[in-house]
């Protein structure tokens, strides 16, 4: 298959899956859609199964806090997609609403997704639902709260460690 | 009685008799065959793999054997930034060496949490805080002849030991203790 540009990657997925993309972001460094929550799980599959786009490799999962947005607090779900036989790329991104961000887990589309979900979870909270293992990965595993929130406190001991801040 | 035969073939030395204190032969050998806890936490540990290497040869003063064991160590080298996660280990790795132990405090995320002093949710400040510390080696990370110094400081604390008195070096209670 051939390399596709970034309007022809949007094109054959809303060909596929009409409604799914709710936002194009398409100047700057690094050009994006906006997936709808509940069309995630389908729309990572079609990435990786159509032969047009072929996203074989899931590069990463980020998560990033918005507890100040316009439309309300969000987080956003950040997947980079990379394709290795046909050399393109795609980032999606998800957004959730920030009391009770939950998203389809795509840990049995790409593997690597499995340590990368778990971490998101530890550090921004996000529940991949469907997840087989979604515990902590980085933090304790008792720890208290989602580190790399925005409002997040760091406690002032942990296990009667004394935790100073200078 | 019997005697005990006498090969020194010096006319000189022949009839010498070497006297000295105990505890000066026991720290001699002590201090001068330091076995170090092959103990690695983060970037300092490559600073401690380059002193323990060709270059600058801790072989030379006796620290050669990095032991994997602590059962087998008298000397902790915490290398790197003490999490949280990771202090119970820490802490666990120390009650495991036997008496008398010392602990060299590497590099500034040991010594007060360096660079995750004010924002690091995740890093003990200080590993003096859980064990207690004989030398602090200030640098992110220190040079090898830094850490080749501290050694030398801990081998000059060896040579102060008394045979008798094994009080000294057990753990602090107020000092934290794992649940």
């Amino acid at each position: 298959m051939a390399r596709l540009e970034i309007g022809q990657i949007i094109a054959v997925i809303k060909e596929k899956l009409p409604g799914a993309v709710v936002e194009e972001v398409l100047d700057g460094v690094d050009p994006f859609v906006v997936v709808k929550t509940e069309q995630w799980g389908e729309t990572a599959l079609l990435c990786r199964d159509d032969s047009r786009l072929g996203f074989d490799l899931l590069s990463c999962i980020s998560g990033v806090d918005y507890p100040e947005r316009e439309e309300g607090p969000e987080i956003e779900v950040i997947y980079h997609l990379d394709s290795m036989v046909n050399h393109h790329g795609l980032t999606i991104k998800v957004k959730l609403p920030r009391g009770d961000p939950r998203v389809a887990s795509v840990e049995e589309i790409w593997r690597t997704a499995d340590w990368h979900e778990r971490e998101t979870y530890d550090l921004v909270g996000v529940v991949f639902e469907g997840h087989h293992n979604l515990v902590r990965i980085l933090c304790a595993e008792d720890w208290v709260g989602h580190p790399l929130r925005k409002d997040y406190e760091p406690p002032d001991s942990f296990h009667g460690i004394k935790n100073v801040i200078y | 009685m019997s005697e005990i035969e006498n090969r020194n073939p010096d006319p000189l030395t022949k009839n010498v008799v070497f006297m000295s204190a105990i505890d000066d032969v026991i720290n001699a050998t002590r201090a001068n065959s330091v076995w170090p806890l092959t103990f690695g936490l983060a970037c300092c540990a490559i600073e401690m793999m380059a002193t323990g290497a060709a270059k600058y040869d801790l072989d030379r003063f006796g620290s050669g054997p990095f032991r994997g064991t602590p059962r087998q160590s008298d000397l902790m080298i915490v290398a790197g930034t003490v999490t949280h996660k990771m202090a119970p280990r820490v802490k666990r790795l120390y009650d495991q060496m036997p008496e008398p132990k010392y602990v060299i405090a590497m590099g500034g995320c040991v010594i007060r949490g360096g660079p995750y002093v004010k924002h690091g949710y995740h890093v003990v400040k200080g590993v003096d805080l859980l064990i207690p510390v004989d030398v602090y080696i200030p640098g992110c990370p220190p040079r090898p002849e830094a850490l080749l110094e501290g050694i030398f400081k801990v081998q000059k604390l060896m040579k102060r030991e008394k045979i008798l008195d094994r009080t000294r070096r057990t753990t602090k209670p107020e000092v934290y203790q794992p649940v």
